[in-house]
């Protein structure tokens, strides 16, 4: 009897974790999709028709069984690198991406050869 | 000699800088759509306005001509201005022009419609926009000019002559 609520409740669980992992999924994608009509917000964020549309893309999308990289890539293949947050690597953002490690270093180097002077 | 290279070096640096943050000055930070776009067109499904029935995008783009793929609705102000334009491109027999209903009430279309002409042969639905996004379009209206299953050119807008000229100009 026991053996048979413990498998009840499991089974009544399993949907219900099932759908927070999928909400989860697609509140991160939204997050870092730029609602094109209202700026400065994210899809996540915004409340337009546009941001509507776009979080029932993400969820079919998902339900495709799409990773969040092929969702990524479908909506920049649409409207192009603007629409993410996190744009990755490439030939317009390499400065935006690089530049800070090279301060960092620049900046390491500085300190390192400062500090070998004085001893 | 290394006290003498600094100055010159923090000089340089610091016109660097303003340079760069002067010209992203000059651009503008509102984005603006790509509208020059030689894509494939999206493999979608749809159902059709009238008629209720399923239909796929390999369907209705079966032939090698020109499409006009017209996103519209009822309770869109720029779609009736734009409206007398798509009624004297139908009579056109280079051009086919398809709409595409965005989240909209059906007895309204219908109603838009019956006042203004339908200039589609086709219209499809697209109840909760997604169709659209797949198309990338960013609201209503927009228009896209279809050939050989690519998207020749977008007008993000109502159309206007100058458009309308153009895309005669495209078909003929």
């Amino acid at each position: 009897m026991r053996i048979l609520k413990i498998t009840l409740i499991i089974l009544l669980l399993i949907p219900n974790l099932l759908f927070a992992d999928n909400q989860f999924e697609r509140n991160k994608i939204t997050k870092n999709l730029r609602c094109l009509i209202c700026q400065g917000q994210s899809v996540y964020d915004s409340d337009s028709d546009f941001a509507n549309s776009m979080k029932i893309l993400v969820d079919k999308k998902l339900a495709e069984g799409l990773s969040e990289n092929e969702i990524y890539e479908f909506f920049k293949e649409k409207y192009g690198d603007w629409i993410l947050y996190d744009p990755g690597l490439n030939k317009n953002t390499y400065i935006l991406w690089l530049l800070p490690i090279l301060i960092f270093l620049l900046g390491g180097a500085i300190i390192f050869k400062k500090l070998k002077f004085k001893n | 000699m290394k006290d003498k290279l600094i100055p010159p070096i923090i000089i340089i640096s610091f016109i660097t800088f303003f340079l760069i943050f002067y010209k992203g000055l000059q651009e503008t930070n509102i984005y603006t759509p790509n509208s020059e776009i030689k894509k494939d067109i999206p493999i979608f499904s749809s159902v059709k306005f009238d008629s209720k029935e399923n239909v796929s995008s390999s369907e209705i783009f079966n032939s090698n001509k020109f499409y006009l793929l017209n996103i519209w609705a009822s309770w869109c102000v720029p779609c009736r201005q734009e409206h007398a334009y798509l009624m004297r491109l139908s009579e056109s027999d280079q051009v086919t022009l398809i709409g595409l209903n965005y989240k909209d009430n059906f007895n309204n279309a219908q109603n838009f419609l019956k006042k203004l002409g339908n200039p589609y042969e086709t219209i499809l639905l697209d109840e909760d926009g997604t169709i659209s996004i797949e198309w990338g379009a960013y609201g209503v209206p927009e228009t896209f000019l279809i050939h050989k299953n690519k998207i020749v050119s977008k007008y993000i807008g109502p159309l206007n002559e100058e458009l309308i000229n153009e895309i005669y100009s495209i078909i003929k």
